[in-house]
């Protein structure tokens, strides 16, 4: 890649291929970290106790 | 000279032939095995999985020459058709999974569908929305009604009915049943998917990958598309697996293995 400023022009489509890869990033993104997230909030809430109700 | 075994000698020897086999078995229907073992099964989707999407996208991005009649709008490709086939892969593995749950009432497979459906929606979405940016400059529109767009955007609400159905039912039992039963329903839709393009001729075009009529692309733009379809694959094995050990925690949070682990681990 010697000319960058001609990566990212994309021949002219620039706005649709990489709207389409930013889109592509995020979901996977976000199917990566929400589990993470929400994984180690359900460990908090066991080691704290929150289902021992009986 | 014959040796009458009594009915307790019979067990017994039955008992250890099949002793390997079925600790096998129930090891693997173990909920404490398996959120450990997956732990590090995990590794084996994971490294496949960014290895083989690293190189679709810059091989698609940069090495793959502009299309001859659509320039590098093209590109798109490279997202797109990995998220549409992942879409019609992860339901029809929900459904294989959904005959597993009712047959054997294997908790696992209910657990497998639960985490399955967000990453098959989220997917099939990233596929509707790509064809959408794609169809702008090539098609002059975002959306059409044609087959293929509208059996995709069904699938979507099959994958959207799955999660709302299991949220919506208290008991887990229930729920995985309920979800069981949606997903081998609702598989009928994969084939319509599928031959939408050859059954109705309508906007979206026909298939350029083919395991019976070889494909029309050419070598290098090709290589980097099965990579991108196999990379997703091993992604939603990941995502998948990862969102089972998060749902088996959640199910068994009161049992005693959870407490052991985590709140004592």
């Amino acid at each position: 890649m010697a000319d960058w400023a001609s990566f990212w022009a994309m021949g002219g489509y620039a706005s649709y291929v990489w709207s389409a890869y930013g889109i592509a990033a995020a979901v996977i993104t976000l199917n990566v970290v929400l589990p993470v997230w929400y994984h180690r909030g359900l460990k908090r809430r066991i080691r704290r106790g929150a289902f021992i109700d009986d | 000279m014959h040796v009458r075994l009594g009915h307790d000698e019979k067990t017994v020897v039955s008992l250890t032939m099949d002793k390997g086999v079925k600790q096998r078995f129930h090891r693997l229907g173990s909920s404490p095995y398996f959120y450990d073992a997956s732990a590090r099964w995990a590794i084996w989707l994971a490294v496949p999985a960014v290895i083989c999407i690293a190189y679709a996208v810059i091989a698609g991005l940069v090495y793959v020459p502009p299309d001859y009649q659509q320039g590098d709008v093209f590109r798109i490709l490279y997202i797109h058709v990995p998220s549409a086939w992942l879409s019609l892969f992860g339901y029809t593995a929900m459904a294989v999974a959904g005959v597993v749950a009712l047959v054997w009432r294997l908790k696992l497979a209910e657990i497998f569908i639960a985490a399955a459906a967000p990453v098959g929606a989220s997917f099939t979405f990233l596929a509707l929305v790509t064809g959408a940016i794609w169809g702008e400059p090539t098609w002059g529109t975002y959306w059409v009604w044609d087959a293929r767009l509208t059996s995709e955007l069904i699938l979507l609400f099959l994958y959207l009915g799955v999660i709302a159905l299991h949220r919506s039912i208290a008991s887990p039992r229930a729920a995985g049943r309920a979800c069981a039963l949606l997903s081998i329903v609702g598989v009928i839709n994969v084939p319509i998917i599928h031959y939408s393009v050859v059954w109705w001729t309508t906007l979206h075009q026909g298939a350029t990958l083919g395991l019976t009529g070889g494909s029309n692309m050419d070598a290098d733009m090709l290589w980097p598309l099965l990579a991108g379809a196999l990379g997703f694959t091993c992604l939603f094995g990941w995502l998948t697996l990862w969102g089972m050990r998060v749902q088996l925690l959640w199910r068994e949070r009161r049992s005693r293995w959870v407490m052991k682990r985590i709140a004592h681990g």
